[in-house]
Parts: structure tokens; C-alpha cells; sequence
């Protein structure tokens, strides 16, 4: 048994896995909105912040 | 005094003199939004972005239909138990500082467990404890804070919506497919010789073979089914060729690999169904916030209040409503059917419906119309209809409606495919025949690669691409489009009729002039003072256009329905109001809408309302003048008549008091006389005029509030650019025509490797995406550029 096999059936898996990945994030909407994330990543956490300051 | 905007809203606050915290409000709805705000510690909606708010609206009882159990059920989106999880659109999203409070919704009500917010679509996703909090009490709060959700008839019947993602699916499979198979195509490519070669081949290929079914089968489908479609209805559309193309390539390669005659060509079938379905992706761009169907659905609301014969109050579902129930009519609300005027004083505005700017005024006994927004107090009304059979609805049963124009559409590329595919398949049948006499043996070898090569991939992508990326580049300048064919469409047109009100006249100002007796200073501030109490949108109008004068209060007031108001102070006595009204007999035929005045019995002088027309209007119809026939066609009285002749060029044609239905059968007979006709218009009267033309384009003050089913929205701010939009769509015609030049020259190279049957799968390897990417390449530098011109 050739170690091409091997490199073929792994590289077909890692292949898979990411294209799993790729239908269930699409699959869970994440692909729905493609801009509020953009913004809210830079919120930090402000009423936190708020109090302190107090 | 110094300019000071309102902290919470940013509009005018100089003269409200509300302060709070050291900060200017421009009224007390917006200081108490801050003060929510503050108390919760949630002030930093203010740092985000400066003046982010709106001024929270008087709702009292307006969401009553909320706590019917069988409405609220309707919109949520999930339930069970105690959870509840409910999405509402609200237009007021508009910046960071918008999600940021939506999403620390949970700070104000410790009920809700979480939100989120979709800025596209304007919409938060709110999930809260049913049982401890109702549903009107978290859009209550939405309202106080000034986040009101539309929640409109719509909603009710779409209910959950299903969101279709199949077109990301197929991507994503052809571009792992086409990853993947080119990769394995890789040792063939290079044509390593030898032992090793030939001994895993086989693998190799039937790995290709596995990872294309899939692709063919799934991602592929569509062009099968639009293909099938087409030529049953005897078309040759693009989809043809393609679905063609797409079929000889697998059943070749499948034939070439089981006899082990080639390596097939997998790689060049998965790149082209990948970049077939990145051009249609790319096309499908689509205004999540916008709504180009809209019909009277989304102008109704979904509860109204019905009043029992014991005279008890209860919130029912407008589809509910039956013939005789009375209802309840709160100020600002509309009315969903038509009835009969029982108790209160009845100002209707029936914009939406005639587009008509006046309102009407009403007495017990009249007849009200569905589609009427009160204006005035609260009223009471008996139903004589249902929704359905309502006047109003009832436009939306005229077959127009029922219309797919997309459909009734034959596009460029698909005119051009019907040539083009018989086109190849001569150039197939010759080629075949002549190497059917000359080596037979290459024949069947040759057929195939000609319909293989000449797969009109770059063709299929020209018009996406170009259309697509116009369509981007119009939607930040305002225009927002349906589709991609309506670009298309627009290129074509040859006759525009405007509609009036609302369409080239500016909603909100109109010009006001006086004529008559001078008015003293005295006369001028009781007349002021007058108009301060009454809320005629006359009365406002002018109010805000007369000078600041002190505040007194009047000895006397009175407001005479439909006629006007009288009051008195000190010595002095005003009327105000319609001539007969005032006093003034002597009526010369005027059909602009005026205000008399007069003063202790003296008659003084009348205010003249005037439209006030867009910017730039009479320069644009001058443009537009040189290339297309116009017209103007209003449901309004024809008093503008003289000021319209003036503005624009002469031969415009000029229609006035027309009906819905009128509109609709004026467009009809100027198509059936050959015109493609491009409609503006802005209100529910127009609608059945936008649905016939070839493109009707909503006029709209503000995008995200109500515009009627329309094949495009312009924000009323770009009017003036009409001219230059439809420019730009010609010019994209003109960028697809010189994709297809580019395309056809990359045809005939690869034709002539398949017609001398030299067609080895790495040359359509390279072939079909170098074509494809250089076509995509120059649209989008093509449509850039088009667009640069465009400010």
C-alpha cells in the first residue's frame, strides 16, 4: 500500500472538514449579515467602564 | 442666541430652552430618552457616535393590539415556555450607537436574555421571558427610547419567513470541487511520465469523477431547469448553450476516463460552473431594508381597536373586521377599511391614496375610505366593509399586479445566445461532417470539443458582472434597483411620465405668498398667536413661515371644522380661513389652496400656497426633453397648471384629476402605441402605474419608510441626477456589447484548437478561466470608471 493513499484520504478529510465547517456556518446564518459584526467587535464594554469611573 | 442642537436627536434645539446635564434638548420626549439612558448607565450611546437618537413619538395606545394573544402569536418567531424570541424591523437603525443600545437591551429590561441586531436588514432579534414581560410592554420601551418597530399587516401574514441560501451552498461546493480538482489534475498537467503515473491515474481521475457529480447534479441544476424552461417555450436562451456545454463536458470525461482514453475535463467543468455561479451570486445583490413589493399590506396596521355594543374597548385583527363592528380610530393611525363616520371631528389624509397633499375634512354621516390616516383626535367609525373588498384594495386584484416583468423580459445576453447557439452548433455539424470524411475516427472527438469550447461562459457573465456592479455603484449613489434587468430595461425607455405630488414637488415645504392689505404688526401677531393653537397643516405651514413674535394669550378661540378659526384679543378680533368663511363673497376662481384673513369684519388679504418644486426640475426635463418624450399626470386639481407651463419645456404633455385607474390605462395605451415607458411616482396612487410600465420608479423622501411595489427607489436628494442614471445604464449596455467582442475572440481561439482537433483538457483548462477572468476584469473596470463619471 503506496503512502499516496494516505496522503489522499487525509488530504480529502482536512478538505471535508472545512467544507463541513463551511455549510453549517452558512446553515446557522452566519453568512446572513455581513456587516453589523463589524461593528459590534469593536464595542468594548462600556457600562463596565461607566461605573468605574463613578 | 446661540445655535445649540439637541443632544439626543441633533435637530434645532435653540429654542426649546430644555436643558439637562449642562446638554441642550430640543424637546422634553428627547430629554427623557437621556435620562433613561443615564439612570441605566448607558450615556455611552452618546460617545459612539454624536446625536444618534430620534425623538420618541406619542403612542398612547397605538400597540394595544399587542396584548390580543392571537396577533402577538402571529409574530413571534419562536415560543415555548417561557421564551420568546420576536424580530422587529426598525427603520430608526442607523448607526453604531443603534446597535450598541439595542444590543444592551437587557440593561433596561432585565427580562430580555438577549438581542441582536441586523444592521442591513434593520432589524433586532430579540429573545425575553413571555411570561414576566409582555409584548407591548418591550415595544413600549422600544417606542420611549425611540426605537418604534414598524409592525404593519405584512408582518402577520409573512410570519416566519424562509431564507434561501441554496445560492451560497452551490458556490461553495463548486469552488471546493474546482479546488479540489484541479489539484488532483496537477500530475496530468505536468505530465510526469513513467511507472507512477500510470499506476495511481486511475485514482486520481475517479476522485475528479466523484468530486463533479455533486456539481453537475446539484450546483449545476438550475441551468438544466432554466435551459429545459427555456426551450419549451421554444427559447434559446443562455442557459442553453451552457446547460449543454456542461452536459457534453461530463458525459465526454466520464467516457474518456472509463475507457481510459484521457483525463477528461473535470477541472474546466467545476471551473465553470464556479464562476457561472459566482456571477449569479454577484448579481443577486439585493436591499435587505427595502422592500420593492410592497402592496396596501404594509401600509396596514395589523390591530385596531374595535368598540363593543356595551361599549368596551378590544383589540381585534383588521381581518377580523366586520361588516357594522365600530371601531376606534386614535389620531394618526389609519383607517384599514371603509366606513361611516359616527362621532369625533375627521381630518383625513388621503396621500396614500390619491396623492392628493390637501386633507379632508369630515362630518358625522360621511363616508370614510380605507387607506385615510386621521389626523385629528380620535374618532369613531362603522365598517361597511371588509378589508378585501375594501376601494383601496381593490386596485391591488388588477392583473397588473399579478405580472413578473423579469420574466416578460428578453435580456441582451439571451437575444444574443439565440445566434450564437445556432451559431455553434453549424460550426459542430461542419466540423464533424468534415472530419467524418477526412478521419473518421476524430469526428465524435471534435463534436464534443466544439460544444465544450464554445460553452459560453464569459458570454453568461459579461451581464451580471456589468449589471451587478452598476447596481452597487447606483445604490450608493442613492438609486436602489430591483434587479439587474431593470438596468436593461431603463436603457430602452423612450416616453417618462412623472407623476405630480409628492413626485416633482418636495413633500414637506410649499411657497407661500401673500396678497391684499398690508397687515399691522398687531394684526401680525394675533394672527400668529392664532394659529398656534389649531393643528390644520395649513395653519403650521404658515405659522412657521411668519416672524417670531411674543406669545399672548388669546380672550377667545374657536375652531370651525372644515371652515376655519376665530379668536379674539383685547379689542381685536380675527378670522382665519377659508373666503366664504372670513367674509369675502366676491370669490374669483382660483384652484390654488389659499387662507383669508380678515380682521373685525375687514377683509385683509389671502396666503397662497404654492407647490414648491424639486431642485433642479426644470433644468433636468430640459436634458430630458432632447431624448424622450414626457408628460406629467396628476390626480391633483389642474390650479398649478399656469406655474408647470412656465417651468418646463413646452410639448410636455400636462394631465390633471386623474384617477389610479386612469394612470394605469394612460401608461397602457402609450405602450400599445410602442412606447417603453418609464413611470415616477411616489404614493399608493400611483402604484398600479408603476406595476404597468416598463420600469416605475419610486420618488421617496425617506428610503426606509413607505414606497409602493416598484421596479427601483430613488432618494428623492438625487432627482435632479435622474438623467445621469439612465446615462450610466445606457453606457452599461454598451460595456456588456464590448465584453461580448472580447468574449467571441476568445471563442475563436479556443474553436480552432477544437475544430482541428487539437483540444488537450489543459488548453481548456487555461482557456475557460483566463476568458472568464479577463471578462470580469473589464467589466468591473469598465463599470468603475462609468461610475467615477457619475457624482
Amino acid at each position: 500500500m503506496s503512502v499516496i493513499y494516505v496522503l489522499l484520504a487525509i488530504s480529502i478529510a482536512v478538505a471535508l472538514v472545512f467544507f463541513i465547517a463551511f455549510i453549517i456556518a452558512v446553515k446557522k446564518g452566519q453568512y446572513d449579515d455581513s456587516y453589523t459584526h463589524s461593528v459590534r467587535m469593536l464595542f468594548e464594554d462600556e457600562i463596565i467602564k461607566e461605573k468605574s469611573k463613578k | 442666541m446661540k445655535h445649540k442642537t439637541c443632544f439626543h436627536c441633533g435637530l434645532d434645539a435653540s429654542k426649546s430652552g430644555i436643558t439637562f446635564d449642562d446638554k441642550p434638548f430640543c424637546c422634553n420626549g428627547c430629554k427623557t430618552v437621556y435620562e433613561i439612558f443615564s439612570i441605566n448607565d448607558l450615556s455611552c450611546y452618546y460617545d459612539l457616535q454624536a446625536a444618534p437618537g430620534a425623538t420618541p413619538k406619542e403612542i398612547e395606545g397605538k400597540y394595544d393590539f399587542l396584548n390580543n394573544d392571537a396577533i402577538a402569536e402571529k409574530l413571534f418567531e419562536f415560543k415555548d415556555g417561557d421564551v420568546r424570541i420576536i424580530t422587529l424591523y426598525i427603520p430608526h437603525i442607523h448607526c453604531s450607537s443603534c446597535i450598541w443600545i439595542l444590543e444592551n437591551l437587557n440593561k433596561l429590561l432585565p427580562n430580555v436574555s438577549s438581542s441582536l441586531v441586523n444592521f442591513g436588514e434593520k432589524t433586532v432579534r430579540i429573545t425575553y421571558n413571555g411570561n414576566k414581560l409582555s409584548l407591548k410592554s418591550l415595544v413600549d420601551l422600544l417606542c420611549r427610547i425611540g426605537y418604534e418597530p414598524y409592525i404593519s399587516l405584512e408582518n402577520y401574514e409573512s410570519g416566519k419567513k424562509k431564507i434561501d441560501r441554496s445560492i451560497i451552498y452551490k458556490l461553495g461546493l463548486a469552488g471546493f470541487a474546482f479546488g479540489y480538482v484541479m489539484f488532483l489534475s496537477f500530475p496530468e498537467y505536468l505530465q510526469v511520465e513513467g511507472i507512477w503515473l500510470e499506476k495511481y491515474k486511475h485514482v486520481f481521475r475517479w476522485l475528479m469523477f466523484t468530486f463533479s457529480v455533486p456539481v453537475v447534479f446539484y450546483a449545476a441544476q438550475d441551468y438544466f431547469i432554466s435551459a429545459y424552461k427555456g426551450l419549451r417555450s421554444k427559447l434559446l436562451n443562455i442557459d442553453v448553450p451552457i446547460a449543454l456545454g456542461i452536459s457534453v463536458l461530463f458525459i465526454r470525461s466520464t467516457a474518456e476516463i472509463t475507457l481510459d482514453i484521457g483525463t477528461g475535463f473535470f477541472d474546466s467543468l467545476t471551473g465553470l460552473v464556479f464562476f457561472l455561479l459566482l456571477g449569479k451570486y454577484f448579481q443577486q445583490k439585493t436591499y435587505a431594508f427595502l422592500s420593492f413589493e410592497r402592496d396596501y399590506k404594509s401600509y396596514f396596521p395589523i390591530g385596531i381597536t374595535k368598540i363593543s355594543t356595551n361599549g368596551e374597548e378590544s383589540s381585534i385583527q383588521v381581518y377580523d373586521i366586520e361588516k357594522g363592528d365600530r371601531l376606534l380610530i386614535r389620531n394618526e393611525e389609519l383607517i384599514p377599511v371603509d366606513c361611516i363616520l359616527m362621532t369625533g371631528r375627521a381630518r383625513i389624509d388621503y396621500s396614500f391614496v390619491t396623492g392628493e397633499s390637501e386633507t379632508v375634512s369630515k362630518k358625522s354621516g360621511d363616508k370614510l375610505f380605507a387607506g385615510g390616516k386621521q389626523l385629528n383626535g380620535v374618532i369613531e367609525v362603522e365598517v361597511l366593509k371588509s378589508v378585501e373588498q375594501s376601494y383601496l384594495t381593490q386596485l391591488w386584484s388588477n392583473d397588473v399586479f399579478k405580472i413578473n416583468k423579469e420574466n416578460a423580459f428578453t435580456t441582451l445576453t439571451n437575444k444574443i445566445s439565440k445566434h450564437f447557439t445556432i451559431a455553434v452548433l453549424l460550426i459542430a455539424a461542419m466540423a464533424t461532417s468534415f472530419w467524418l470524411v477526412y478521419d473518421a475516427s476524430k469526428a465524435l472527438n471534435v463534436f464534443t470539443a466544439v460544444l465544450i469550447i464554445a460553452c459560453p461562459c464569459a458570454i453568461a457573465l459579461s451581464a451580471p458582472f456589468t449589471l451587478g456592479n452598476l447596481l452597487r455603484i447606483l445604490g450608493k449613489k442613492k438609486f436602489y434597483l430591483k434587479n439587474a434587468s431593470v438596468i436593461e430595461q431603463l436603457a430602452k425607455i423612450n416616453t417618462i411620465i412623472f407623476d405630480k405630488t409628492g413626485t416633482i414637488t418636495a413633500n414637506k415645504s410649499s411657497k407661500i405668498t401673500y396678497e391684499g392689505e398690508r397687515l399691522s404688526k398687531e394684526e401680525e401677531e394675533l394672527l400668529k398667536n392664532t394659529l398656534r393653537g389649531s393643528n390644520h397643516p395649513l395653519s403650521r405651514a404658515l405659522y412657521s413661515m411668519l416672524d417670531e413674535h411674543k406669545i399672548v394669550t388669546l380672550n377667545d378661540y374657536k375652531e370651525h371644522l372644515g371652515k376655519g378659526i376665530e379668536a379674539t384679543f383685547n379689542t381685536h378680533k380675527i378670522k382665519v380661513g377659508s373666503a366664504t368663511f372670513v367674509g369675502h363673497d366676491t370669490l374669483q376662481a382660483s384652484t390654488n389652496t389659499a387662507v383669508h384673513i380678515s380682521t373685525n369684519n375687514n377683509y385683509k388679504g389671502k396666503f397662497t400656497f404654492y407647490n414648491d418644486y424639486r431642485k433642479g426640475l426644470s433644468k433636468l426635463f430640459k436634458t430630458l426633453k432632447q431624448d424622450y418624450d414626457l408628460a406629467i399626470i396628476s390626480g391633483d386639481n389642474d390650479g398649478e397648471k399656469d406655474n408647470l407651463t412656465k417651468l418646463l419645456p413646452t410639448k410636455t404633455k400636462l394631465l390633471f384629476n386623474q384617477k389610479p385607474d386612469d394612470k394605469l390605462e394612460y401608461i397602457k395605451y402609450h405602450q400599445s402605441e410602442g412606447a417603453k415607458v418609464l413611470m415616477v411616482g411616489d404614493g399608493l396612487n400611483d402604484a398600479g402605474a408603476l406595476a404597468q410600465s416598463d420600469v416605475g420608479i419610486a420618488i421617496s423622501e425617506n428610503v426606509n419608510v413607505f414606497s409602493p411595489a416598484c421596479d427601483a427607489i430613488l432618494d428623492a436628494s438625487k432627482f435632479n441626477h435622474l438623467y445621469n442614471y439612465i446615462k450610466a445604464s445606457k453606457s452599461a449596455i454598451k460595456i456588456i456589447k464590448w465584453s461580448f467582442v472580447l468574449s467571441f475572440f476568445y471563442n475563436i481561439i479556443g474553436l480552432y484548437f477544437a475544430v482541428t482537433g487539437q483540444l488537450a483538457p489543459v488548453i481548456a483548462a487555461i482557456l475557460m478561466p483566463l476568458s472568464s477572468i479577463s471578462i470580469v476584469v473589464f467589466t468591473t473596470i469598465a463599470t468603475n470608471l462609468l461610475g467615477r463619471k457619475l457624482t
